[in-house]
């Protein structure tokens, strides 16, 4: 398999020889930073650095992971909280919550495939990227999860904020601030995250629907309903391994078994004007619901980029056209049409058409994997108004003083 | 006793001069200055504190806001935001040199968009006028704190308010989209907008639970919900708090996740039972309400799940409604705590900590403890899914001694949640109430990041000085 310009195992090798640290307490973590701070020597931050593609390259000599701060720390299911070490595998997670019938609430994406890595990421990575998966509709995103953090400052001061309890507004929340900063803000040692049982059962309708505003009408609906819709995405080129053609409704419900045979039954009713239905039981709910998680319909070639644009769902239909008509666009949409997955030619035009699109439905965009060739020179999120803008650069300077954790990383 | 900052002697001097420039940039009838008509801003929910303030303005819209705080902004004048007042925790109370602005006046509901479940209102929006806006169409708002009917959503933003239904439906940070958001400066920001992830870094999650230290919430876009088909409460009495509690630990180990699971103790179940007649088990230690969601059957299948753990822990009784009806009943006494306590004591003080759910047992105990070394009473009820207490210590407001009794016994509690492994808020925010106890929970050090990120927003500290971060130490408000 090809990889996407710049992000070759080949780089991956020499980034992990001598110009990589891997502490393997937070105490040698925090002694390393405050090394680099004297040394006024910028650090790239990563877990295992399977998102390396993401957003813009960081220009540092050094990489320092967490890769070796590893191990779930505390996990008390009933109190619905589970802590590990940032470097600690989201698999081994994971599979300690499924002994337990419970879940990351999140459902993050598992992109392994669209990054071309071949180990999985960690809690860290996850969390300093607030990947969110389909449930995002109905749980909320990965930043609504996580209740507490340490972490180490630019200046190598370990800090904690939160706590292990679900609610807590003691002071300000630096987890949020933290959650999804791509390590700019600071390096996560440890993450506290809620979780909840898993359901006993889940079920899909699969709608075929005539274009794309029908299938955000439909999944409007759906989720406008009284059954609890916990994922709600349309694949415009149907799903050839499920034997699915034409455009595609999802609506999924995970419940109790019997809820979820009732809860389809009263959906599929109230749907029906919106297309001819199918019902995908639990195993082959969970076969959909894992692709479009990890975006696998979007079919994104290695060469390709990919971004992500929220808005409102409404206007999704819109951006669809508009980008369609503005270069060969692969899209994918989740959250009721709220999130477009969108791969295409890794082009400066593509990428303007991607900027503009998002700015006339109102939106928001993320330039969410790209070769550097293309990410480098263009900004890979929307700009920030001037005064947030130079309120983000006090922040930054209260937590990294100097900007040496990830420099460039979000903004330039 | 909760200490002020000494009021800055210039800004006094120059009441009249500023009560003139605040008349010249707002209509005449949104700037408050006698004494008389300024009364009704002096306290808020803790209302053990009271402070006349330096002048009260009731601005219109956002423009209004950022004109005011431009103006504060650059004369050094320091500024309270309000809304309803409804703070638990002193968030709201007034400085005899600061300007509370109040955005009661601005409560229009802006839009309302339910193919897209989103609604744009004004900071002055009251909590439950968002549901009562889109109820018909069977959408509701979810967060529901107690006080819904009065507090608003600027300030349920700026305190991240959580109600009964939030083991479920999150809270206010987990339904908000978009913020108009104004700095100290006056500058309007846009904060996200009708759509679910900004990208960038988390300001939404950064501003909510920020208690007006960051600037001010002039309009909110929250994420608004389908209603379930109907819901249902049951229930259940236990002769031991650990029982109780080791019920709770079950029901949430089999996986279910009912929308409300509260915890009353007996001083509690009694105060409510003597106020709302619904029927609760005197002879029970403690007792749970558990509400589900779903269609009538669903809640039948739930209902039934959940009583059959519940029978495994020997309750002393149980009971299942039957009917809309019947659950109102058994909410009514629930909901109308606060004031049943009210009635059996004139004066309480409301706290507000969180506990890991496991250390429930111990914690109760400990309170217990206390409430006989201190002398005064305590009812205890609380969201048991989520761990947040809700000590109501009982006092006489005429007796200097008993208030002060009253505070010290609220501050080990606190500490004492602290030392299980909680906080010292779940909900009510730190306000003035509990400012100096935030060196318990975090080292200066720490303190001294989250000051410096609130210096970041207001270098001068003019936003809401003195709540949240402890006086002691701190070269921006010594002055
Ligand atoms: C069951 C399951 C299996 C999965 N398997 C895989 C998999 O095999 N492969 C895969 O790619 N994803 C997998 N994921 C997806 C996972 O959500 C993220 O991709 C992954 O956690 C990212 O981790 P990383 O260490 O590789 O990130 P990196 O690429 O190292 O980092 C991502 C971003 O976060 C920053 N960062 C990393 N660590 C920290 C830290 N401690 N503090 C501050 N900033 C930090 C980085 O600078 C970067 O900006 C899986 C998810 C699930 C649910
Ligand atoms: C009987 C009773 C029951 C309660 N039950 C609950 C409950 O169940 N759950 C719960 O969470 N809380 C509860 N509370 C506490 C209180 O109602 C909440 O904290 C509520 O969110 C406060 O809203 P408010 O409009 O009254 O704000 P205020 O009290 O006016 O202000 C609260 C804080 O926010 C700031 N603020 C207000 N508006 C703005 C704005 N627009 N911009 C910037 N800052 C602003 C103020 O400066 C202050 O710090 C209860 C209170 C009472 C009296």
């Amino acid at each position: 398999m090809t990889r996407p310009e710049g992000q070759g195992a080949e780089g991956l090798g020499e980034l992990m020889g001598a110009g990589s640290i891997a502490p393997a307490t937070e105490e040698s973590l925090a002694a390393e930073i405050t090394r680099a701070h004297a040394a006024r020597e910028p650090l790239c931050i990563e877990g295992r650095g399977t998102k390396r593609a993401m957003l813009r390259p960081v220009q540092a000599a050094r990489t320092l992971s967490t890769r070796n701060l590893t191990g779930i720390t505390l996990y008390r299911p009933t109190e619905l909280m589970i802590r590990a070490r940032a470097g600690t595998p989201l698999p081994e997670i994971e599979a300690a919550l499924a002994e337990n019938n419970q879940q990351i609430i999140a459902e993050p994406p598992d992109l392994t495939a669209m990054f071309g890595a071949s180990e999985a990421g960690t809690l860290g990575g996850a969390v300093s990227a607030n990947l969110s998966g389909p449930r995002r509709i109905m749980w909320g995103a990965m930043r609504d999860h996580v209740l507490g953090i340490r972490a180490v400052t630019g200046e190598g001061e370990v800090f904690r904020s939160g706590g292990r309890v679900l609610k807590n507004v003691t002071g300000l929340d630096l987890c949020k601030l933290l959650t999804g900063a791509h390590g700019t803000l600071g390096v996560l040692t440890e993450v506290t995250l809620k979780v909840l049982p898993r359901a006993e059962a889940t079920g899909t309708l699969a709608i075929r629907v005539p274009d794309a505003a029908g299938g955000v009408a439909a999944l409007s609906a759906a989720l406008g309903s009284p059954y609890g819709v916990s994922g709600a995405a349309l694949l415009i080129e149907g799903h050839g391994l499920l034997g699915l053609e034409g455009i595609i409704a999802l609506a999924r419900i995970e419940d109790f078994t019997e809820s979820v045979r009732y809860r389809l039954g009263r959906l599929r009713t109230e749907l029906a004007a919106h297309g001819e239905a199918t019902l995908l039981d639990t195993a082959a709910s969970h076969a959909v619901w894992r692709s479009v998680r990890d975006a696998e319909p979007l079919g994104a070639t290695p060469e390709e980029a990919i971004w992500r644009i929220s808005v409102a769902p409404s206007a999704a239909p819109g951006v669809v056209a508009a980008l369609g008509r503005a270069f060969a666009a692969k899209l994918m949409l989740d959250w009721g049409g709220g999130l477009i997955w969108v791969a295409g030619p890794a082009r400066e035009q593509a990428h303007g058409a991607v900027m503009q699109a998002a700015a006339a439905a109102g939106g928001s965009f993320t330039l969410f994997r790209g070769p550097a060739s293309l990410s480098a020179h263009v900004p890979v999120l929307p700009e920030e108004a001037a005064p947030l803008a130079a309120i983000a650069r006090r922040v930054r300077a209260a937590l990294d003083p100097l900007g040496l954790l990830n420099p460039g990383r979000m903004r330039g | 006793m909760i200490s002020l900052p000494a009021p800055k002697p210039d800004i006094l001097a120059r009441r009249d001069a500023i009560l003139a420039d605040l008349g010249r940039l707002l209509p005449a009838d949104a700037v408050i200055g006698e004494t008389i008509r300024m009364k009704p801003y002096e306290t808020d929910g803790l209302a053990a504190y009271r402070q006349m303030p330096l002048a009260v303005v009731l601005p219109r819209t956002t423009q209004e806001v950022a004109q005011v705080l431009r103006y504060c902004h650059a004369n050094g004048i320091r500024v309270v935001p309000r809304g309803a007042g409804t703070s638990l925790s002193g968030g709201a109370l007034p400085l005899a040199d600061a300007v509370v602005i109040g955005l009661m006046r601005m409560n229009r509901i802006k839009e309302i968009n339910l193919e897209d479940r989103y609604a744009v209102v004004e900071a002055g929006v009251t909590n439950i006028g968002i549901t009562k806006a889109v109820e018909g169409d069977g959408f509701f708002y979810a967060p529901d704190p107690s006080s819904q009917l009065a507090c608003m959503i600027g300030g349920n933003v700026m305190m991240n308010s959580g109600g009964a239904h939030c083991l479920k439906y999150g809270v206010t940070a987990n339904n908000l989209l978009g913020l108009t958001f104004v700095t100290i400066e006056g500058e309007v920001i846009e904060i996200g907008g009708n759509y679910l992830d900004a990208a960038g870094y988390d300001w939404l999650g950064l501003i909510t639970g920020s208690e007006g230290q960051l600037g001010m919430v002039t309009d909110v876009t929250v994420r608004i919900l389908r209603g379930p088909e109907g819901a249902r409460a049951m229930l259940a009495a236990f002769d031991a708090v650990e029982v109780a509690g080791a019920a709770v630990d079950a029901i949430i180990g089999s996986g279910i996740i009912p929308v409300a699971l509260e915890f009353m103790d007996k001083p509690c179940i009694h105060a409510c039972e003597a106020f709302a007649h619904a029927g609760y088990p005197l002879d029970a230690e403690a007792m749970l309400i558990i509400e589900v969601e779903g269609s009538v059957a669903e809640q039948d299948m739930l209902l039934g799940k959940i009583r059959d753990i519940c029978a495994r822990f020997n309750p002393t009784s149980m009971k299942l409604a039957e009917s809309a009806e019947q659950s109102l009943a058994i909410w009514k006494g629930r909901k109308g705590a606060f004031g049943a306590v009210g009635r059996i004591s004139p004066d309480y003080l409301c706290m507000d900590g969180t506990i890991p759910t496991g250390e429930l047992p111990h914690v109760l105990k400990r309170i217990g403890e206390m409430s006989v070394q201190y002398g005064l009473g305590v009812a205890n009820v609380f969201h048991a899914g989520d761990g947040n207490l809700h000590p109501l210590i009982m006092f006489d407001a005429n007796d200097p001694e008993s208030f002060r009794k009253a505070e010290e016994f609220g501050g080990d509690i606190l500490k004492l949640c602290v030392e299980v492994g909680g906080c010292l808020t779940g909900e009510h925010g730190v306000g003035v109430e509990k400012r100096d106890l935030m060196t318990t929970q975090f080292t200066l050090r720490e303190l001294d990041l989250q000051r410096a990120i609130k210096s970041a927003f207001d270098a001068d500290w003019l936003l809401n000085t003195a709540k949240v971060f402890p006086l002691a130490d701190n070269p921006k408000i010594a002055a």
